[in-house]
Protein backbone atom coordinates (compact mmCIF):
# COMPACT_ATOMS: atom_id res chain seq x y z
CA UNK A 1 0.00 0.00 0.00
CA UNK A 2 1.36 3.35 -1.29
CA UNK A 3 0.28 6.58 0.90
CA UNK A 4 2.04 10.11 -0.46
CA UNK A 5 3.32 11.50 2.27
CA UNK A 6 1.80 14.85 4.35
CA UNK A 7 -1.71 15.47 2.01
CA UNK A 8 -1.54 19.21 1.65
CA UNK A 9 -3.69 21.71 3.45
CA UNK A 10 -7.25 22.24 1.60
CA UNK A 11 -6.47 24.31 -1.16
CA UNK A 12 -8.78 26.71 -2.61
CA UNK A 13 -9.39 26.66 -6.88
CA UNK A 14 -11.53 25.89 -9.37
CA UNK A 15 -10.26 22.52 -9.65
CA UNK A 16 -11.38 21.98 -6.23
CA UNK A 17 -14.42 23.79 -6.20
CA UNK A 18 -15.24 21.57 -8.79
CA UNK A 19 -13.97 18.53 -7.04
CA UNK A 20 -16.05 19.40 -3.67
CA UNK A 21 -19.28 19.87 -5.82
CA UNK A 22 -19.22 16.47 -7.10
CA UNK A 23 -18.70 15.56 -3.79
CA UNK A 24 -21.21 16.71 -2.27
CA UNK A 25 -23.50 15.09 -5.66
CA UNK A 26 -22.55 11.22 -5.37
CA UNK A 27 -25.49 10.41 -8.42
CA UNK A 28 -24.08 13.18 -10.20
CA UNK A 29 -20.44 12.32 -9.75
CA UNK A 30 -21.45 8.58 -10.58
CA UNK A 31 -23.74 9.89 -13.55
CA UNK A 32 -20.17 11.56 -15.32
CA UNK A 33 -18.41 8.54 -14.61
CA UNK A 34 -20.38 6.05 -16.57
CA UNK A 35 -21.42 8.64 -19.20
CA UNK A 36 -18.33 7.51 -21.54
CA UNK A 37 -19.08 3.82 -21.38
CA UNK A 38 -22.47 4.24 -21.33
CA UNK A 39 -22.48 5.97 -24.63
CA UNK A 40 -19.44 3.81 -26.00
CA UNK A 41 -20.66 0.52 -25.41
CA UNK A 42 -24.35 1.11 -24.95
CA UNK A 43 -24.45 3.65 -27.32
CA UNK A 44 -21.69 2.34 -30.51
CA UNK A 45 -21.26 -1.12 -29.77
CA UNK A 46 -24.88 -1.74 -28.85
CA UNK A 47 -25.89 0.16 -31.50
CA UNK A 48 -23.70 -1.17 -34.37
CA UNK A 49 -24.75 -4.75 -33.32
CA UNK A 50 -28.18 -3.49 -34.06
CA UNK A 51 -27.11 -2.26 -37.49
CA UNK A 52 -25.40 -5.28 -38.30
CA UNK A 53 -28.40 -7.35 -37.48
CA UNK A 54 -30.81 -4.82 -39.45
CA UNK A 55 -28.10 -5.79 -42.38
CA UNK A 56 -28.74 -9.48 -42.12
CA UNK A 57 -32.29 -9.15 -42.78
CA UNK A 58 -31.59 -7.24 -45.96
CA UNK A 59 -30.39 -8.81 -49.34
CA UNK A 60 -27.98 -8.73 -52.03
CA UNK A 61 -29.64 -8.21 -55.71
CA UNK A 62 -27.86 -10.82 -57.25
CA UNK A 63 -27.65 -9.41 -60.88
CA UNK A 64 -26.71 -5.59 -59.36
CA UNK A 65 -25.19 -6.93 -56.70
CA UNK A 66 -26.33 -4.10 -54.89
CA UNK A 67 -27.72 -4.20 -51.43
CA UNK A 68 -31.45 -4.16 -51.08
CA UNK A 69 -32.99 -2.68 -48.15
CA UNK A 70 -36.44 -4.84 -47.81
CA UNK A 71 -36.43 -7.03 -44.67
CA UNK A 72 -36.98 -10.25 -44.94
CA UNK A 73 -35.54 -13.62 -43.86
CA UNK A 74 -34.26 -14.23 -47.36
CA UNK A 75 -30.53 -13.61 -46.99
CA UNK A 76 -30.94 -16.86 -43.96
CA UNK A 77 -32.58 -18.78 -46.10
CA UNK A 78 -29.65 -18.95 -47.86
CA UNK A 79 -27.30 -20.58 -45.23
CA UNK A 80 -29.27 -23.63 -45.30
CA UNK A 81 -27.49 -24.18 -48.62
CA UNK A 82 -25.76 -27.21 -48.42
CA UNK A 83 -21.85 -25.45 -49.09
CA UNK A 84 -22.90 -22.65 -46.29
CA UNK A 85 -24.06 -25.44 -44.18
CA UNK A 86 -20.93 -27.26 -44.08
CA UNK A 87 -19.16 -24.47 -43.33
CA UNK A 88 -20.44 -24.37 -40.72
CA UNK A 89 -20.27 -27.79 -39.41
CA UNK A 90 -16.55 -27.74 -40.77
CA UNK A 91 -15.46 -24.80 -38.32
CA UNK A 92 -17.62 -26.15 -35.13
CA UNK A 93 -15.71 -29.14 -35.36
CA UNK A 94 -12.42 -27.17 -35.80
CA UNK A 95 -13.28 -25.42 -32.80
CA UNK A 96 -14.11 -28.30 -30.74
CA UNK A 97 -11.05 -30.17 -31.74
CA UNK A 98 -9.01 -27.33 -30.96
CA UNK A 99 -10.72 -27.37 -27.79
CA UNK A 100 -10.29 -31.04 -26.90
CA UNK A 101 -6.51 -30.66 -27.97
CA UNK A 102 -5.46 -27.58 -25.45
CA UNK A 103 -7.46 -29.00 -22.52
CA UNK A 104 -5.67 -32.14 -22.61
CA UNK A 105 -1.89 -30.29 -23.35
CA UNK A 106 -2.91 -27.28 -20.63
CA UNK A 107 -3.66 -30.09 -17.92
CA UNK A 108 -0.13 -30.94 -17.07
CA UNK A 109 1.18 -27.62 -17.13
CA UNK A 110 -1.66 -26.45 -14.67
CA UNK A 111 -1.79 -29.22 -12.54
CA UNK A 112 2.25 -29.26 -12.31
CA UNK A 113 1.96 -25.69 -11.32
CA UNK A 114 -0.78 -25.68 -9.10
CA UNK A 115 0.50 -28.88 -7.14
CA UNK A 116 4.01 -29.03 -6.98
CA UNK A 117 6.00 -25.98 -8.49
CA UNK A 118 8.16 -23.46 -6.14
CA UNK A 119 7.07 -20.21 -6.03
CA UNK A 120 9.98 -18.81 -8.29
CA UNK A 121 8.92 -21.93 -10.54
CA UNK A 122 5.36 -20.75 -10.53
CA UNK A 123 6.14 -17.28 -11.14
CA UNK A 124 8.12 -18.64 -14.17
CA UNK A 125 5.80 -20.90 -15.36
CA UNK A 126 3.12 -18.00 -14.96
CA UNK A 127 4.77 -15.80 -17.59
CA UNK A 128 6.53 -18.08 -19.47
CA UNK A 129 2.45 -19.00 -20.28
CA UNK A 130 1.33 -15.44 -20.23
CA UNK A 131 3.67 -13.90 -22.65
CA UNK A 132 2.37 -15.45 -25.78
CA UNK A 133 -1.28 -13.88 -24.86
CA UNK A 134 0.11 -10.54 -25.27
CA UNK A 135 2.47 -11.16 -28.10
CA UNK A 136 1.37 -10.92 -31.93
CA UNK A 137 -0.95 -13.35 -32.79
CA UNK A 138 0.18 -13.27 -36.38
CA UNK A 139 3.87 -13.03 -35.41
CA UNK A 140 3.05 -16.53 -33.66
CA UNK A 141 1.00 -18.40 -36.63
CA UNK A 142 3.73 -16.98 -39.37
CA UNK A 143 6.57 -18.80 -36.96
CA UNK A 144 5.08 -22.30 -37.88
CA UNK A 145 5.85 -21.56 -41.48
CA UNK A 146 8.89 -22.70 -41.57
CA UNK A 147 8.15 -25.43 -39.50
CA UNK A 148 5.24 -26.94 -41.33
CA UNK A 149 6.83 -25.95 -44.79
CA UNK A 150 7.43 -29.30 -47.24
CA UNK A 151 11.67 -29.24 -46.25
CA UNK A 152 11.18 -27.89 -42.96
CA UNK A 153 11.87 -28.38 -39.24
CA UNK A 154 9.09 -30.60 -38.50
CA UNK A 155 9.61 -33.05 -41.98
CA UNK A 156 13.22 -33.11 -41.28
CA UNK A 157 12.60 -34.55 -37.46
CA UNK A 158 10.26 -36.97 -38.14
CA UNK A 159 12.58 -38.51 -41.44
CA UNK A 160 14.87 -38.27 -38.60
CA UNK A 161 13.29 -40.81 -36.14
CA UNK A 162 11.50 -42.62 -39.55
CA UNK A 163 8.38 -41.70 -39.04
CA UNK A 164 8.17 -39.74 -42.75
CA UNK A 165 5.41 -42.42 -43.40
CA UNK A 166 3.08 -41.49 -40.91
CA UNK A 167 2.85 -38.11 -42.14
CA UNK A 168 2.85 -39.06 -45.98
CA UNK A 169 -0.54 -41.09 -44.49
CA UNK A 170 -2.12 -38.03 -42.33
CA UNK A 171 -1.70 -36.05 -45.31
CA UNK A 172 -3.97 -39.11 -47.66
CA UNK A 173 -6.27 -38.96 -44.77
CA UNK A 174 -9.93 -37.81 -45.85
CA UNK A 175 -10.42 -35.42 -43.10
CA UNK A 176 -7.31 -34.13 -41.97
CA UNK A 177 -5.00 -34.12 -45.05
CA UNK A 178 -4.65 -31.74 -48.02
CA UNK A 179 -1.71 -31.49 -50.92
CA UNK A 180 0.95 -30.24 -48.78
CA UNK A 181 1.66 -30.12 -44.79
CA UNK A 182 0.92 -26.32 -45.03
CA UNK A 183 -2.27 -26.98 -47.28
CA UNK A 184 -3.68 -29.54 -44.79
CA UNK A 185 -6.36 -28.98 -42.00
CA UNK A 186 -3.70 -30.81 -39.61
CA UNK A 187 -1.56 -28.14 -39.70
CA UNK A 188 -4.39 -25.57 -39.12
CA UNK A 189 -5.65 -27.78 -36.23
CA UNK A 190 -1.50 -27.76 -34.84
CA UNK A 191 -1.79 -23.93 -34.96
CA UNK A 192 -4.89 -23.33 -33.98
CA UNK A 193 -4.30 -25.23 -31.03
CA UNK A 194 -0.99 -23.94 -30.06
CA UNK A 195 -2.44 -20.16 -30.42
CA UNK A 196 -4.97 -20.72 -27.98
CA UNK A 197 -3.16 -23.14 -25.47
CA UNK A 198 -2.71 -20.08 -23.00
CA UNK A 199 -6.11 -18.95 -22.87
CA UNK A 200 -6.76 -22.80 -21.43
CA UNK A 201 -3.89 -22.64 -19.28
CA UNK A 202 -4.63 -20.16 -16.89
CA UNK A 203 -8.02 -20.94 -16.06
CA UNK A 204 -7.43 -24.99 -15.49
CA UNK A 205 -4.51 -23.39 -13.28
CA UNK A 206 -6.90 -21.26 -11.15
CA UNK A 207 -8.90 -23.74 -10.74
CA UNK A 208 -6.60 -26.17 -9.62
CA UNK A 209 -5.16 -23.73 -7.11
CA UNK A 210 -7.98 -23.72 -5.24
CA UNK A 211 -8.10 -27.26 -4.53
CA UNK A 212 -6.62 -27.90 -0.85
CA UNK A 213 -3.90 -30.47 -0.67
CA UNK A 214 -5.91 -31.50 2.52
CA UNK A 215 -8.64 -33.06 0.27
CA UNK A 216 -6.02 -35.11 -1.96
CA UNK A 217 -4.77 -36.37 1.37
CA UNK A 218 -8.10 -37.12 2.29
CA UNK A 219 -8.66 -39.10 -0.36
CA UNK A 220 -5.43 -40.93 0.05
CA UNK A 221 -6.27 -41.50 3.89
CA UNK A 222 -9.36 -43.32 3.18
CA UNK A 223 -7.61 -45.45 0.75
CA UNK A 224 -7.99 -43.98 -3.07
CA UNK A 225 -5.06 -44.75 -5.31
CA UNK A 226 -3.61 -41.67 -6.68
CA UNK A 227 -5.33 -42.64 -9.85
CA UNK A 228 -9.04 -42.94 -8.33
CA UNK A 229 -8.21 -39.67 -6.43
CA UNK A 230 -7.60 -37.68 -9.78
CA UNK A 231 -10.28 -38.83 -11.41
CA UNK A 232 -13.02 -38.70 -8.94
CA UNK A 233 -11.27 -35.36 -6.86
CA UNK A 234 -8.96 -33.69 -9.23
CA UNK A 235 -10.92 -34.00 -12.15
CA UNK A 236 -14.25 -32.74 -11.26
CA UNK A 237 -12.50 -29.68 -9.59
CA UNK A 238 -11.14 -28.87 -12.62
CA UNK A 239 -14.06 -29.02 -15.10
CA UNK A 240 -14.84 -25.20 -14.35
CA UNK A 241 -11.45 -24.25 -15.14
CA UNK A 242 -11.22 -26.34 -18.33
CA UNK A 243 -15.05 -24.98 -19.17
CA UNK A 244 -13.95 -21.79 -19.01
CA UNK A 245 -10.59 -21.91 -20.67
CA UNK A 246 -12.76 -23.54 -23.52
CA UNK A 247 -14.72 -20.05 -24.24
CA UNK A 248 -11.77 -18.56 -25.28
CA UNK A 249 -10.27 -21.48 -28.01
CA UNK A 250 -13.88 -22.05 -28.93
CA UNK A 251 -15.03 -18.53 -29.78
CA UNK A 252 -11.32 -17.52 -30.90
CA UNK A 253 -11.52 -20.22 -33.45
CA UNK A 254 -15.27 -19.78 -34.52
CA UNK A 255 -14.27 -16.86 -35.88
CA UNK A 256 -10.76 -16.66 -37.23
CA UNK A 257 -10.06 -15.76 -40.67
CA UNK A 258 -6.33 -14.76 -40.94
CA UNK A 259 -4.94 -18.56 -39.82
CA UNK A 260 -7.03 -20.53 -42.54
CA UNK A 261 -5.76 -18.61 -45.23
CA UNK A 262 -2.11 -19.27 -43.65
CA UNK A 263 -2.54 -22.78 -43.43
CA UNK A 264 -4.97 -25.44 -44.53
CA UNK A 265 -6.95 -26.55 -47.61
CA UNK A 266 -9.06 -24.13 -50.04
CA UNK A 267 -12.06 -25.20 -47.85
CA UNK A 268 -13.73 -22.55 -45.97
CA UNK A 269 -14.08 -21.44 -42.71
CA UNK A 270 -16.34 -19.60 -41.23
CA UNK A 271 -14.89 -16.29 -40.30
CA UNK A 272 -13.36 -16.83 -43.45
CA UNK A 273 -16.57 -16.50 -45.17
CA UNK A 274 -17.93 -13.58 -43.22
CA UNK A 275 -14.59 -11.58 -44.70
CA UNK A 276 -14.89 -12.74 -48.04
CA UNK A 277 -18.77 -11.56 -48.12
CA UNK A 278 -18.04 -8.48 -46.77
CA UNK A 279 -14.31 -7.54 -48.18
CA UNK A 280 -14.55 -8.87 -51.73
CA UNK A 281 -17.99 -10.05 -52.35
CA UNK A 282 -19.72 -6.80 -51.23
CA UNK A 283 -22.27 -8.70 -49.46
CA UNK A 284 -22.92 -7.26 -46.18
CA UNK A 285 -25.78 -9.10 -45.58
CA UNK A 286 -24.49 -12.56 -46.12
CA UNK A 287 -21.57 -11.37 -44.12
CA UNK A 288 -24.06 -10.28 -41.50
CA UNK A 289 -26.07 -13.53 -41.12
CA UNK A 290 -22.55 -15.57 -40.89
CA UNK A 291 -21.79 -13.39 -37.98
CA UNK A 292 -24.83 -14.04 -36.65
CA UNK A 293 -24.59 -17.66 -36.58
CA UNK A 294 -21.48 -17.58 -35.26
CA UNK A 295 -23.29 -15.45 -32.54
CA UNK A 296 -25.80 -17.75 -31.71
CA UNK A 297 -23.03 -20.58 -31.34
CA UNK A 298 -21.36 -18.36 -29.05
CA UNK A 299 -24.71 -17.58 -26.51
CA UNK A 300 -25.50 -21.36 -26.88
CA UNK A 301 -21.93 -21.98 -25.82
CA UNK A 302 -21.96 -19.34 -23.30
CA UNK A 303 -25.10 -20.52 -21.52
CA UNK A 304 -23.93 -24.21 -20.97
CA UNK A 305 -20.85 -22.93 -19.65
CA UNK A 306 -22.80 -20.94 -17.54
CA UNK A 307 -24.50 -23.95 -15.83
CA UNK A 308 -21.17 -26.01 -15.79
CA UNK A 309 -20.08 -23.06 -13.19
CA UNK A 310 -17.52 -21.61 -15.73
CA UNK A 311 -18.10 -17.79 -14.80
CA UNK A 312 -16.79 -18.33 -11.12
CA UNK A 313 -13.36 -19.54 -12.59
CA UNK A 314 -12.55 -16.94 -15.19
CA UNK B 1 -3.53 -26.90 -4.16
CA UNK B 2 -0.57 -26.89 -1.58
CA UNK B 3 0.11 -29.53 0.51
CA UNK B 4 1.67 -29.23 3.97
CA UNK B 5 5.16 -31.00 3.06
CA UNK B 6 5.40 -30.51 -1.46
CA UNK B 7 5.40 -33.23 -2.80
CA UNK B 8 7.54 -34.48 -6.01
CA UNK B 9 6.26 -34.23 -9.29
CA UNK B 10 6.29 -37.36 -11.00
CA UNK B 11 8.80 -38.22 -14.33
CA UNK B 12 6.32 -38.22 -16.37
CA UNK B 13 4.55 -35.05 -15.46
CA UNK B 14 7.93 -32.84 -15.43
CA UNK B 15 8.62 -33.90 -19.01
CA UNK B 16 5.04 -33.11 -20.16
CA UNK B 17 5.10 -29.96 -18.00
CA UNK B 18 8.65 -29.36 -20.22
CA UNK B 19 7.38 -30.31 -23.64
CA UNK B 20 3.94 -28.02 -23.73
CA UNK B 21 6.66 -25.27 -22.78
CA UNK B 22 8.88 -26.25 -25.38
CA UNK B 23 5.43 -26.25 -28.08
CA UNK B 24 4.84 -22.86 -26.77
CA UNK B 25 8.45 -21.53 -27.03
CA UNK B 26 9.94 -23.47 -29.78
CA UNK B 27 8.78 -22.06 -32.82
CA UNK B 28 9.53 -18.23 -31.96
CA UNK B 29 12.85 -19.55 -31.59
CA UNK B 30 12.26 -21.20 -35.46
CA UNK B 31 11.56 -17.84 -36.50
CA UNK B 32 14.48 -15.88 -35.24
CA UNK B 33 16.66 -18.53 -37.19
CA UNK B 34 14.85 -17.85 -40.09
CA UNK B 35 15.24 -14.55 -40.29
CA UNK B 36 18.94 -14.98 -41.19
CA UNK B 37 18.08 -17.86 -43.54
CA UNK B 38 20.31 -17.37 -47.38
CA UNK B 39 17.22 -18.85 -49.20
CA UNK B 40 14.95 -16.42 -50.70
CA UNK B 41 11.85 -18.95 -50.80
CA UNK B 42 11.76 -22.04 -48.95
CA UNK B 43 12.13 -22.85 -45.37
CA UNK B 44 14.40 -25.63 -45.38
CA UNK B 45 15.79 -26.91 -42.20
CA UNK B 46 18.95 -26.89 -41.71
CA UNK B 47 19.27 -23.68 -43.52
CA UNK B 48 21.78 -23.74 -46.03
CA UNK B 49 23.39 -20.91 -44.73
CA UNK B 50 23.14 -17.50 -42.54
CA UNK B 51 22.71 -13.73 -43.54
CA UNK B 52 21.70 -10.51 -42.40
CA UNK B 53 21.01 -8.58 -45.60
CA UNK B 54 17.05 -9.66 -44.79
CA UNK B 55 17.62 -7.07 -41.83
CA UNK B 56 18.81 -4.56 -44.26
CA UNK B 57 15.78 -4.92 -46.81
CA UNK B 58 13.06 -4.92 -44.32
CA UNK B 59 14.27 -1.84 -41.97
CA UNK B 60 14.89 0.42 -45.17
CA UNK B 61 11.45 -0.44 -46.51
CA UNK B 62 9.23 3.00 -46.33
CA UNK B 63 6.00 1.32 -45.62
CA UNK B 64 7.32 -0.72 -43.18
CA UNK B 65 8.18 2.61 -41.03
CA UNK B 66 4.35 3.72 -42.33
CA UNK B 67 3.14 1.31 -40.79
CA UNK B 68 4.51 1.11 -37.78
CA UNK B 69 3.56 4.86 -37.21
CA UNK B 70 -0.07 4.49 -38.27
CA UNK B 71 0.21 1.43 -35.27
CA UNK B 72 1.66 3.91 -32.84
CA UNK B 73 -0.16 6.16 -33.27
CA UNK B 74 -3.39 4.17 -32.85
CA UNK B 75 -2.52 2.45 -30.07
CA UNK B 76 -1.53 5.30 -28.08
CA UNK B 77 -5.20 7.24 -28.33
CA UNK B 78 -6.94 4.09 -28.00
CA UNK B 79 -4.92 3.37 -24.98
CA UNK B 80 -5.48 6.86 -23.80
CA UNK B 81 -9.31 7.20 -24.26
CA UNK B 82 -9.44 3.21 -22.73
CA UNK B 83 -7.81 4.46 -19.50
CA UNK B 84 -10.68 7.50 -19.23
CA UNK B 85 -13.79 5.26 -20.14
CA UNK B 86 -12.28 1.99 -18.62
CA UNK B 87 -10.76 3.46 -15.34
CA UNK B 88 -14.07 5.51 -14.19
CA UNK B 89 -16.18 2.63 -15.18
CA UNK B 90 -14.47 0.40 -12.91
CA UNK B 91 -14.46 3.04 -10.09
CA UNK B 92 -18.37 3.43 -10.64
CA UNK B 93 -19.07 0.06 -10.50
CA UNK B 94 -17.13 -0.57 -7.47
CA UNK B 95 -18.23 2.46 -5.30
CA UNK B 96 -21.93 2.61 -6.19
CA UNK B 97 -24.62 -0.04 -6.62
CA UNK B 98 -26.99 1.43 -9.02
CA UNK B 99 -29.59 -0.32 -11.74
CA UNK B 100 -28.16 -1.67 -14.88
CA UNK B 101 -24.47 -2.16 -12.66
CA UNK B 102 -24.86 -6.07 -13.72
CA UNK B 103 -25.48 -5.55 -17.12
CA UNK B 104 -23.06 -2.68 -17.76
CA UNK B 105 -20.40 -5.15 -16.33
CA UNK B 106 -21.50 -7.59 -18.50
CA UNK B 107 -21.36 -5.28 -21.69
CA UNK B 108 -18.13 -4.08 -21.25
CA UNK B 109 -16.35 -7.52 -21.23
CA UNK B 110 -18.54 -8.63 -24.84
CA UNK B 111 -16.25 -7.37 -27.37
CA UNK B 112 -13.56 -9.70 -26.55
CA UNK B 113 -15.78 -12.48 -25.55
CA UNK B 114 -17.39 -12.64 -28.93
CA UNK B 115 -15.05 -13.49 -31.51
CA UNK B 116 -13.47 -10.45 -33.10
CA UNK B 117 -14.99 -10.95 -36.14
CA UNK B 118 -18.37 -9.24 -34.61
CA UNK B 119 -17.22 -6.62 -33.38
CA UNK B 120 -15.13 -5.84 -36.63
CA UNK B 121 -18.20 -6.18 -39.06
CA UNK B 122 -20.58 -4.12 -36.72
CA UNK B 123 -18.38 -2.02 -36.25
CA UNK B 124 -17.84 -1.82 -40.38
CA UNK B 125 -22.19 -1.83 -41.20
CA UNK B 126 -22.32 1.23 -38.64
CA UNK B 127 -19.68 3.40 -40.74
CA UNK B 128 -21.46 1.78 -43.63
CA UNK B 129 -24.89 3.21 -42.53
CA UNK B 130 -23.33 6.10 -41.84
CA UNK B 131 -21.61 6.88 -44.74
CA UNK B 132 -18.49 7.69 -42.89
CA UNK B 133 -14.59 6.94 -44.70
CA UNK B 134 -11.83 4.83 -43.04
CA UNK B 135 -9.23 6.94 -41.50
CA UNK B 136 -7.42 6.67 -38.38
CA UNK B 137 -10.28 7.75 -36.36
CA UNK B 138 -12.40 4.57 -37.64
CA UNK B 139 -9.53 2.37 -36.60
CA UNK B 140 -9.18 4.17 -33.39
CA UNK B 141 -13.17 3.66 -32.51
CA UNK B 142 -12.61 0.06 -33.34
CA UNK B 143 -9.78 -0.43 -31.35
CA UNK B 144 -10.82 1.58 -27.98
CA UNK B 145 -13.72 -0.38 -28.20
CA UNK B 146 -11.95 -3.73 -27.34
CA UNK B 147 -9.39 -2.17 -25.24
CA UNK B 148 -11.26 -0.22 -22.31
CA UNK B 149 -12.08 -3.90 -20.86
CA UNK B 150 -8.28 -4.51 -20.09
CA UNK B 151 -7.98 -1.20 -18.11
CA UNK B 152 -11.06 -2.00 -16.71
CA UNK B 153 -10.57 -5.79 -15.56
CA UNK B 154 -6.93 -4.39 -14.03
CA UNK B 155 -8.39 -1.54 -12.27
CA UNK B 156 -11.12 -3.00 -10.67
CA UNK B 157 -9.14 -6.19 -9.65
CA UNK B 158 -6.88 -3.85 -7.69
CA UNK B 159 -9.93 -1.84 -6.45
CA UNK B 160 -10.81 -5.41 -4.76
CA UNK B 161 -7.57 -6.17 -3.46
CA UNK B 162 -7.73 -2.72 -1.53
CA UNK B 163 -8.72 -2.41 1.73
CA UNK B 164 -11.83 0.08 2.40
CA UNK B 165 -10.30 0.98 5.78
CA UNK B 166 -7.78 2.87 3.92
CA UNK B 167 -10.11 4.98 2.40
CA UNK B 168 -12.16 5.47 5.58
CA UNK B 169 -9.29 6.09 7.86
CA UNK B 170 -8.21 8.99 5.82
CA UNK B 171 -11.69 10.16 5.72
CA UNK B 172 -11.46 9.98 9.83
CA UNK B 173 -8.49 11.80 9.56
CA UNK B 174 -10.74 14.85 8.09
CA UNK B 175 -9.33 14.51 4.19
CA UNK B 176 -12.05 15.43 1.67
CA UNK B 177 -13.48 13.08 -1.01
CA UNK B 178 -11.29 14.62 -3.17
CA UNK B 179 -8.42 14.48 -0.97
CA UNK B 180 -8.67 10.75 -0.66
CA UNK B 181 -9.38 10.21 -3.88
CA UNK B 182 -5.63 11.85 -4.55
CA UNK B 183 -3.80 10.95 -2.24
CA UNK B 184 -4.78 7.75 -1.27
CA UNK B 185 -6.70 5.94 -3.75
CA UNK B 186 -4.37 6.89 -6.69
CA UNK B 187 -1.42 6.10 -5.67
CA UNK B 188 -2.74 2.85 -4.85
CA UNK B 189 -4.33 2.40 -8.39
CA UNK B 190 -1.26 3.61 -10.53
CA UNK B 191 0.17 0.77 -11.02
CA UNK B 192 -2.72 -1.21 -12.36
CA UNK B 193 -3.72 1.72 -14.71
CA UNK B 194 -0.24 1.36 -15.90
CA UNK B 195 -0.78 -2.35 -16.33
CA UNK B 196 -3.69 -2.06 -17.55
CA UNK B 197 -2.39 0.76 -20.22
CA UNK B 198 0.82 -1.17 -21.54
CA UNK B 199 -1.56 -4.18 -22.05
CA UNK B 200 -4.17 -2.32 -23.97
CA UNK B 201 -1.61 -0.82 -25.86
CA UNK B 202 -0.19 -4.37 -26.26
CA UNK B 203 -3.46 -5.42 -27.71
CA UNK B 204 -3.64 -2.72 -30.26
CA UNK B 205 -0.43 -3.07 -31.60
CA UNK B 206 -1.13 -6.55 -32.34
CA UNK B 207 -4.74 -6.59 -33.49
CA UNK B 208 -5.57 -7.63 -36.63
CA UNK B 209 -8.99 -9.34 -37.18
CA UNK B 210 -11.38 -6.09 -35.88
CA UNK B 211 -8.26 -4.08 -38.02
CA UNK B 212 -8.98 -5.59 -41.17
CA UNK B 213 -12.30 -4.26 -40.94
CA UNK B 214 -12.36 -0.68 -40.09
CA UNK B 215 -8.57 -0.04 -42.14
CA UNK B 216 -10.07 0.82 -45.40
CA UNK B 217 -6.58 1.27 -47.37
CA UNK B 218 -4.78 2.09 -44.24
CA UNK B 219 -1.83 -0.78 -43.64
CA UNK B 220 -1.13 -1.15 -39.58
CA UNK B 221 1.52 -2.90 -38.81
CA UNK B 222 0.12 -6.54 -38.93
CA UNK B 223 -1.95 -5.83 -41.56
CA UNK B 224 1.79 -5.02 -43.93
CA UNK B 225 3.10 -7.82 -42.38
CA UNK B 226 0.04 -10.02 -43.78
CA UNK B 227 0.44 -7.89 -46.71
CA UNK B 228 4.00 -9.32 -47.75
CA UNK B 229 3.01 -12.53 -46.40
CA UNK B 230 2.41 -14.34 -49.44
CA UNK B 231 5.07 -12.39 -51.81
CA UNK B 232 7.16 -15.97 -53.12
CA UNK B 233 10.48 -14.16 -52.65
CA UNK B 234 12.36 -12.50 -50.14
CA UNK B 235 10.66 -14.69 -47.29
CA UNK B 236 12.77 -13.93 -44.68
CA UNK B 237 11.84 -10.45 -44.97
CA UNK B 238 8.18 -11.38 -43.16
CA UNK B 239 10.34 -12.82 -39.80
CA UNK B 240 12.52 -9.90 -39.89
CA UNK B 241 9.39 -7.98 -39.66
CA UNK B 242 7.62 -10.18 -37.33
CA UNK B 243 10.22 -10.48 -35.12
CA UNK B 244 10.41 -6.37 -34.51
CA UNK B 245 6.68 -6.23 -34.01
CA UNK B 246 7.16 -8.85 -31.02
CA UNK B 247 9.97 -6.52 -29.47
CA UNK B 248 8.43 -3.66 -29.26
CA UNK B 249 6.00 -5.13 -26.82
CA UNK B 250 7.47 -7.76 -25.03
CA UNK B 251 9.90 -5.50 -22.07
CA UNK B 252 6.18 -3.20 -21.63
CA UNK B 253 4.09 -6.57 -21.36
CA UNK B 254 6.34 -8.52 -19.30
CA UNK B 255 6.58 -5.15 -16.91
CA UNK B 256 3.03 -4.78 -16.66
CA UNK B 257 2.88 -8.69 -16.08
CA UNK B 258 5.24 -7.67 -13.21
CA UNK B 259 3.27 -4.96 -11.41
CA UNK B 260 -0.22 -6.88 -11.04
CA UNK B 261 1.65 -10.51 -10.48
CA UNK B 262 -1.23 -10.55 -7.12
CA UNK B 263 -3.99 -10.24 -9.24
CA UNK B 264 -3.22 -12.99 -11.92
CA UNK B 265 -5.59 -15.71 -12.86
CA UNK B 266 -7.80 -13.51 -14.76
CA UNK B 267 -7.20 -14.14 -18.39
CA UNK B 268 -7.01 -10.87 -20.70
Amino acid sequence: MVVSEAPPRAASGPGRRVGAVLFRHPALRLALMLLPAVLWLGGLYIGSLGILLTYSLYRLQEFTGLVVRDVGLSTYALLWQPANREIVVRTVAMAASVTVACAVLAFPVAYYMARYATLRMRTLLYLVVIMPLWSSYLVRSIAWRAILAGEGLLPWVLDRLGLDGLLRLALQAPLVGGPSLVQSKLSLFIVFTYLWLPFMILPVHAALERVPGSLLEASADMGARPRTTFRRVVLPLAKPGVVAGSIFTFSLTLGDFILPQIFGTSEFFLGQMVYTQVGVAGNLPLGAAFTFVAMAIMLVYLGAARRAGAFEAL
Amino acid sequence: MRTTSTPRAGLGLRIATFLVVAFLYVPLLVMILYAFTTQTAAFTFPPPGLTTRWWSIALGNERMWEALRLSLVVAGVSTTASIVIGGLLAAAVYRARFAGRDALAFLVVLPIALPGIVTGIALRSTFAQLELGFSTWSLVVGHTTFCIVIVYNNVVARLRRMSPSLAEASSDLGASGWQTFRHVVMPNLATAVLAGAILAFALSFDEIIVTTFVAGQQQTLPIYIFSILFRPRQKPVVNVVALVAIAITFVPVLVAQLLTREEGGHVR
